[in-house]
């Protein structure tokens, strides 16, 4: 179970993690806490699964081309359509959703020409109809939100 | 000329050596510069200037929302007036509860939505009352909207490049 310490903690280290020799100690002094105890909470909570990751949120759009796709599947080869989606590298996210589209994944490739082409294999091999939804726009602040 | 060609290099290093994650340790940025043979201060420097130029969008952890007990994510989807979407995706990217929101292309007749909110909840009655608050302040410029629930994470894993 979460202590209030704890969601202090990870809404805390969520945004602006300090950039400088002793970031935690940084931390520790802003929570009024010991920096060990800091670093060993947290180390607890990425063992138990609490936390994905503590680093660097890339921008996409910076890094790569990416987009959002959905596939409509048929409920008899779900199993096997969403395995073959699973299995390309480029797909970083890949959900089941309610909907008549319910294949839901993220591909992200170095290049515009690389991910038309794993969209196009997708397409080609699941046979079903592929939405692809590349973001126009983004409109929010930050991943980050208070929990 | 060389060191510019470094400095491209060393952040694409630093970016594989983070992927996985920064260290939960006291010095952080040290173990990172030792596996690359540089200083601490130049890692520092050069996260730093990744943030600057937004290559990095943030740095800091990354929660798993379903451990925590944000069980519910609702992929809520929107048909907006053209002409309304930046007013619109302003007000929505300003709500806390929102952690994404893009705008995206339709494809009709099958997908009428062009804007795309991810909203969290602990359950499924406060991610439905969420997505209330959004149409209520929609309610002008939108002619229908929709909720995706997940029903499975089949893979997630953070961007690779």
């Amino acid at each position: 179970m979460l202590t209030s310490f704890d969601i202090r903690l990870l809404n805390r280290v969520q945004k602006n993690f300090p950039v400088c020799h002793d970031p935690f100690a940084l931390i520790a002094d802003e929570l009024a806490q010991p920096k060990q105890k800091v670093i060993e909470r947290l180390a607890e909570l990425k063992k138990e699964g609490f936390i994905r990751r503590l680093g660097g949120v890339l921008n996409h759009k910076k890094v790569g081309e990416s987009s959002l796709a959905a596939l409509k599947v048929p409920s008899q080869k779900l199993t096997q359509v969403s395995d073959m989606v699973s299995q390309f590298e480029e797909v970083n996210h890949n959900y089941l959703r309610e909907h008549e589209y319910n294949l839901w994944f993220v591909v992200t490739a170095a290049n515009q020409e690389k991910l038309e082409q794993v969209l196009s294999e997708i397409e080609a091999t699941s046979k079903c109809a592929l939405l692809v939804l590349p973001m126009l726009k983004d409109y929010y602040i930050d991943l980050a939100f208070e929990l | 000329m060389s060191s510019i060609l470094n400095r491209v290099e060393l952040e694409k290093r630093i970016i594989e050596l983070t992927q996985a994650g920064l260290p939960i340790e006291s010095r952080p940025f040290k173990t990172i510069a030792d596996k690359l043979g540089i200083s601490e201060s130049a890692v520092v420097a050069i996260f730093d200037s990744m943030k600057q130029k937004g290559l990095v969008r943030r740095i800091g952890l990354v929660p798993n929302h379903y451990a925590i007990g944000y069980l519910f994510n609702l992929m809520t989807v929107w048909d907006i007036e053209d002409s309304d979407i930046d007013q619109v995706g302003k007000s929505i990217g300003e709500l806390d509860f929102v952690s994404h929101c893009y705008q995206r292309p339709r494809h009709l007749p099958d997908w009428p939505y062009n804007f795309f909110a991810m909203i969290h909840g602990k359950t499924e009655q406060e991610a439905n009352e969420k997505m209330q608050q959004i149409a209520d302040l929609v309610k002008d410029s939108c002619s229908q909207f929709t909720a995706l629930k997940s029903c499975k994470i089949l893979k997630k894993t953070g961007l690779r490049i």
